[in-house]
């Protein structure tokens, strides 16, 4: 990457407050907005998430991968295989399932993809992940290009006893943002450990690292095995939440769509990852639901003006808003010396 | 599997091999001497492909189509690295991926708003309509037969251009230090803008070609991109000769893998990258 040092700050206060207000107003928001809008937040926090996972490899580690979304889907069709077709089956033991076989084939994947660098790596995963989309793609028996519906949220019922229930919207909603707050508070403690502090060491100079007597291949290995692991996190929600999963999930579009989401948010620092999400899961949705005016329906063309989107944010402002911020305050603060 | 089953297959595995060096022949000569990666490659396929059918109804003539379209491809590709690509080359892989992600939206947008979203078909040129007789009920269409030759002569043209030409030096020597191939009073820039010409050009001459037997229809460039990459891969980056041996080896694989072992044959290819990577991490012939 082209920045040579290390993420390792503690976030700015400016930024620290911003954050502090967006989690008041995540945790007002189901409150003051309708239903409709309230499961768009909770699909944004389940981006989050995903956009998070991949920033630990993107942003921390320096690796460029162009196939996260076949982690996040082999989660969500784990959930839908372990669903039965009459009834709910419990949260507490398909989550950590399914969670692991993302894992599992991350840490697979991971042993072939890792050994690779720059471009290379690039086009494996990439490669990988449409490997993993036409075997679902392809097999009737694993739902083909139709996918599967999974017609019954995950219960939650311990022993008789059940403390929430995830069929209530609302509840759906703070339990994905506990599981949002959970995962960026484990990942900054991640950031921070030897471990992190290794990987962003990795991204700056790897040779150096291998010199010093790091055993880099393992630390690439585990950190893609546990941006899979979180990756599968967020595909298991939203298999929970939208209650239908198909190939498209693990598609390079939207391999694509969560690099973008780490890119508009800036990287490496987790709190970039959730910014982005929002604001291209909000993007998507303008732009899907732009007027029709005269005969031309502007919505229907979402892709042109994603595509044209993309293309000027990468031409005038490739470190995303944050690195567009930056770049205006130094400018002020040059001016004012 | 009997003799002329058997040779059908073979024929079939090597053109498709040849297909895909058309289009991971650009690939890698993009990245190899520009350093850019070009997910939009596959679009350019789709652009040809398009072009064909398009033209071709037109002008009622599948020849003077491929001819025309392939210089309107070569002209869009210049504009194209003129207008965005030469501002991508020193800069971050990851900017790259993004670009051409974008212009893969935009081109499928743009060939919705103009030619639609339906599938359509080209006719085979009646002189290549025939097919050649192999036992009482099989034949080899003669079509096949000719993308298999028109793409030999472009790969024999490729190899021509860059080992003996004053050109190809000049590509070379750019390819291999751009500084002192400056200094020496080479432009740079105009070779970088042939040599991106030139895979546009022979990405979607691959379009043109296949769009009788394949068809036309929205969304084609993804599919044969992944290949490309996967061809690239086990061949190695920025090599032609690598990309051409990778190409003939993925057709193979791909094609007996369909007829012998169906029920894993998408997995095949990526089985044989998988192994090709751990025997050589950086492909079969790293330049």
């Amino acid at each position: 990457m082209s920045t040579t040092t290390a993420n390792l700050g503690v976030l700015p206060r400016g930024v620290q407050v911003a954050l502090a207000l967006g989690l008041v107003a995540l945790a007002a928001f189901p409150f003051a907005g309708t239903d409709f809008y309230t499961q768009m937040v909770t699909r944004m926090m389940i981006m989050a998430i995903f956009a998070m996972s991949l920033d630990l490899l993107q942003g921390v580690t320096g690796l460029v991968s162009l196939g996260h979304a076949a982690y996040f889907g082999l989660a969500g069709y784990a959930l839908a295989f372990l669903t039965p077709q009459g009834e709910a089956v419990s949260l507490w033991w398909t989550l950590p399932l399914a969670v692991m076989a993302s894992g599992l084939a991350a840490l697979v994947i991971g042993f072939f993809v890792v050994r690779t660098h720059g471009i290379y790596f690039i086009m494996v995963t990439m490669a990988f992940a449409q490997m993993v989309f036409y075997l679902f793609f392809d097999n009737k028996v694993l739902g083909g290009s139709d996918g599967l519906y999974i017609n019954f949220k995950p219960g939650t019922a311990l022993f008789g006893w059940v403390p929430f229930d995830l069929d209530n919207k609302l509840t759906l909603y703070y339990f994905t943002l506990a599981l949002l707050l959970g995962v960026y508070a484990f990942l900054r403690c991640l950031l921070w450990s030897p471990f992190g502090r290794a990987l962003a060491g990795i991204r700056v100079n790897e040779h150096r690292m291998r010199a010093m007597g790091y055993g880099v291949f393992g630390y690439k290995l585990t950190a893609f095995t546990l941006a899979g692991s979180v990756a599968g996190l967020a595909g298991y929600l939203w298999g929970a939440q939208t209650g239908y999963i198909n190939p498209e999930l693990m598609g390079f579009h939207m391999s694509a769509h969560v690099i973008m989401m780490v890119i508009l948010g800036g990287m490496g620092n987790f709190a970039g990852a959730i910014v982005g999400a929002f604001a291209f899961e909000y993007l998507l949705y303008v732009f899907k639901d732009l007027p029709q005016i005269g005969a031309v329906n502007l919505g229907k063309h979402w892709q042109l003006w994603m595509g044209l989107f993309i293309v000027l944010l990468v031409t005038f402002a490739p470190r995303g808003i944050l690195g567009l911020a930056n770049k205006f305050m130094k400018r002020k603060a040059t001016g004012h010396e | 599997m009997d003799l002329a089953n058997f040779l059908i297959q073979l024929l079939n595995s090597v053109q498709y091999g040849l297909l895909l060096f058309m289009l991971a022949a650009g690939l890698t000569l993009i990245f190899g001497i520009m350093g850019v990666v070009n997910l939009a490659h596959g679009s350019f396929y789709m652009l040809g492909a398009y072009l064909a059918w398009s033209l071709s109804t037109q002008f009622g003539s599948l020849t003077l189509a491929i001819l025309v379209g392939a210089v309107l491809a070569i002209v869009f590709g210049l504009a194209l690295e003129w207008l965005l690509f030469r501002h991508f080359y020193k800069r971050d892989h990851l900017d790259q991926v993004l670009l051409t992600f974008g212009l893969i939206y935009i081109f499928e947008e743009l060939r919705s708003i103009i030619w639609g979203d339906d599938v359509h078909g080209v006719t085979i040129p009646d002189a290549l309509g025939a097919s050649i007789p192999l036992t009482d009920n099989l034949s080899y269409p003669v079509y096949r037969l000719f993308m298999s030759g028109v793409c030999v002569l472009l790969a024999i043209g490729l190899y021509l251009l860059i080992s003996k030409t004053r050109l190809g030096m000049k590509i070379r020597a750019g390819a291999f230090n751009r500084d002192m191939a400056e200094a020496l009073g080479i432009n740079i820039k105009l070779i970088h803008a042939v040599v991106f010409a030139l895979g546009v050009g022979l990405a979607s001459v691959a379009g043109m070609i296949a769009a009788p037997i394949a068809s036309v229809y929205p969304n084609m460039g993804s599919q044969v991109l992944i290949m490309c990459f996967v061809v690239v891969v086990i061949g190695g980056i920025g090599s032609v000769r690598g990309a051409l041996i990778a190409a003939l080896l993925v057709g193979l694989v791909d094609t007996f893998g369909k007829v012998l072992l169906p029920s894993i044959a998408g997995m095949l290819v990526y089985m044989l990258m998988a192994a090709v990577l751990l025997w050589k991490p950086e492909g079969l012939f790293k330049q």
